[in-house]
């Protein structure tokens, strides 16, 4: 392994800090898509990061931790789903439940685990191309879910813009009922996106409580599901955005810790004021018709689809 | 006839009743925390107090407790349930549950209170806390020696006196051994968030700390030292399991103590209000066991030796002379800062780096 320099080390930093909300953000962004708004990540990040610790501790597998996390995190999902979609609850109380619920089942399934430390996460060195200075540990020494997160962002890309698919995904939502009357099954694709977004915000639990602090504590992710749905709209529904969102606000909140070492004081709050302000500007800005549409904000976000056949 | 039959029988099963409820009913205590209990943390060592009392008094308690009850509106809420369920002795565990609890205290007053770190106190409402800062003041002695870098790097939750003391007594035992080294700040402004928790240390480390200690709750900062391959001193409970090499000691928060004196004295009838600020001496605080694989034995008999002088009395942290950051002399040899002066304070001492957020 080439000889780390501190700088590499800061950036090493930023990207593990922008994971999780990378993770979580990319599969809340195909849920908003498809017309649902999940506000039960919070939720599903923490039964993420407790069921992937236990998977892990239990087997010794991380394989099997990290399929854990997403599983659980898709099975959270599927109770948002079931409430929203079949029984036509509103998205926002049940989102709000789910994290409740999550916060309060995360910390019951955690309680014998508490305390037990694991090995972090193992990364996955590519020969030779680790090697580069600088950049080389930066973009190939790095643990299976950070690779992973990028990928996903490149994949939904690609899903949402290029493919079949992705198109109808969209489509059901911009108009709900318009899907439906040319004949696509406007539920089963809403579910499927609701899963695929629990699947991710449980990998982005499993990354907390696998690799970024590797230990289970309760409500370790300390709001972290909640700048992932800001970052959503921060990044205005394109996966590229929240790439740059994501890395963005790890690099700030890193560089500001960095910062009061040297002396230089910034009010932290300001800096964790800020994903939020943004989140409230874009919303404000969506508030008009036509710079909705500019913004690519999904037209029947949070609509309850009530099926009329 | 009939009537005085009515009254007299209630009378005779409403005497029964309480003579049944005073001999067999367990006194109801409640815990109110600011945290979860699985914090590893704070809130973590408030429940071990609660535990020792279930083991001291076994089923003549019942203790129940409430967690994660944020200050404020909520608080005052949660209080005034457990009152009124019952209970006759309550631990508010948190700074900012001082109002509620007086508040609710009013509306109660068979019912006694002690409220955790707070100034205000009534008949029935009784404050505690513990000196940390003595603690701290061994953990700087500690890391004075054992330091190669001669800074230490600090997280620090909130500015609030409790913090500043803890950096500051860290700071005067730190130079005690080794007036080279310094002491740099991080402010997370957060009292647990792991995540950023460890990010501050990695930042205090990238920039040359060798040892990494913390006024917030989480063990992040311990496995981010372990991996690192530099030293730490754990907070509030033994952080040892999360970096068996790194960790040196913890000051360790020791309630049990106390909660059970206390509600030995309500059963007595003998409790009263009043305030305690206890250290080693009240067995309030004491220190993990230190870490003989990373410190030498010389390192641990003189902590040790600190900890017996700060028990006895014959050392007290916040002796003259102390100096503050820019050189200005705050006290000089031979006096002592007052408990009233440690409350306040809001300076930092010489040694330690950057600003005071105001």
């Amino acid at each position: 392994m080439a000889a780390i320099t501190t700088v590499e080390l800061i950036l090493l930093t930023v990207v593990s800090a922008a994971t999780p909300l990378l993770l979580a953000a990319t599969g809340e962004l195909v849920v908003e898509k498809s017309g649902i708004l999940n506000l039960g990540v919070e939720g599903m990040m923490l039964v993420g990061a407790v069921s992937a610790f236990i998977a892990m501790l239990t087997t010794g597998s991380w394989a099997l931790g990290i399929v854990a996390g997403a599983a659980a995190g898709v099975i959270m999902s599927m109770l948002f789903g079931v409430l929203t979609l079949f029984f036509l609850a509103n998205q926002v109380a049940s989102g709000l439940a789910l994290t409740l619920f999550g916060i309060g089942i995360s910390s019951l399934l955690g309680i014998p685990f508490i305390g037990l430390p694991i090995e972090k996460l193992p990364t996955l060195d590519i020969p030779v191309l680790g090697d580069i200075p600088i950049l080389g540990p930066l973009l190939f020494e790095q643990d299976f879910l950070i690779y992973f997160s990028v990928f996903m962002v490149v994949a939904v890309n690609f899903f949402l813009f290029r493919s079949r698919a992705g198109l109808i995904l969209r489509a059901v939502g911009e108009s709900h009922d318009a899907a439906h009357s040319i004949g696509y099954s406007v539920i089963r694709i809403r579910f499927f996106a609701v899963m695929f977004g629990g699947a991710m915000a449980g990998l982005g639990g499993a990354f907390l409580s696998l690799s970024y602090t590797p230990m289970w504590v309760e409500q370790m992710t300390a709001g972290r599901g909640w700048i992932a749905l800001a970052l959503v709209v921060f990044a205005t529904w394109k996966p590229g955005r929240v790439l740059i969102g994501a890395y963005l606000f790890g690099a700030v909140t890193i560089f500001q810790l960095h910062l009061q070492g040297f002396g230089v004081q910034i009010p932290g709050q300001v800096l964790s004021m800020l994903p939020y302000l943004v989140t409230i500007l874009v919303l404000v800005l969506i508030s008009r018709n036509a710079s909705r549409v500019k913004l690519s904000a999904p037209a029947c976000l949070g609509q309850i689809f009530h099926s009329n056949t | 006839m009939k009537k005085f039959l009515i009254a007299a029988i209630a009378a005779f099963t409403y005497a029964i009743s309480s003579g049944l409820a005073l001999a067999d009913d367990p006194l109801k205590i409640g815990f109110v925390y600011i945290g979860p209990v699985g914090d590893h943390g704070w809130t973590y060592q408030h429940n071990d107090g609660r535990l020792a009392v279930e083991e001291a008094f076994g089923d003549k308690v019942q203790t129940s407790f409430v967690e994660f009850v944020p200050e404020g509106q909520d608080a005052e809420r949660v209080i005034r349930q457990l009152a009124a369920d019952g209970n006759k002795l309550i631990f508010t565990t948190s700074f900012g549950y001082m109002n509620p609890t007086i508040k609710v205290a009013q509306s109660f007053p068979d019912t006694y209170f002690e409220h955790c770190s707070g100034y205000k106190r009534a008949d029935n409402v009784a404050t505690y806390l513990a000196r940390f800062y003595e603690a701290r003041y061994v953990n700087g002695r500690v890391a004075g020696h054992v330091t190669k870098t001669n800074t230490i790097g600090y997280i620090a939750s909130f500015p609030i006196p409790e913090v500043v003391r803890g950096i500051n007594a860290f700071a005067l035992g730190l130079r005690s051994v080794n007036p080279d080294a310094t002491i740099k700040v991080v402010w997370v402004s957060t009292w647990f968030d792991p995540g950023k928790e460890g990010d501050a240390a990695k930042a205090l480390i990238d920039q040359g700390a060798d040892i990494i200690t913390q006024h917030t709750d989480s063990p992040a900062p311990l496995q981010v030292a372990e991996e690192r391959g530099v030293w730490a001193i754990g907070q509030a409970s033994d952080m040892a399991a999360f970096g068996p090499r790194a960790h040196l000691t913890s000051a360790i928060n020791n309630w049990g103590p106390y909660y059970v004196e206390r509600t030995r004295a309500v059963m007595d009838g003998t409790w009263k209000s009043g305030d305690v600020w206890g250290g080693y001496s009240a067995d309030m605080i004491k220190s993990s066991e230190f870490n003989a694989e990373s410190m030498s034995a010389e390192v641990i008999a003189d902590a040790e030796a600190t900890i017996a002088a700060i028990r006895s009395g014959e050392l007290h942290p916040f002796a003259g002379p102390i100096q503050d950051q820019s050189g200005n002399e705050i006290i000089g040899a031979g006096a002592t800062l007052s408990d009233g002066d440690l409350l306040g304070m809001n300076y930092y001492v010489m040694g330690v780096e950057g600003s005071l957020p105001q």
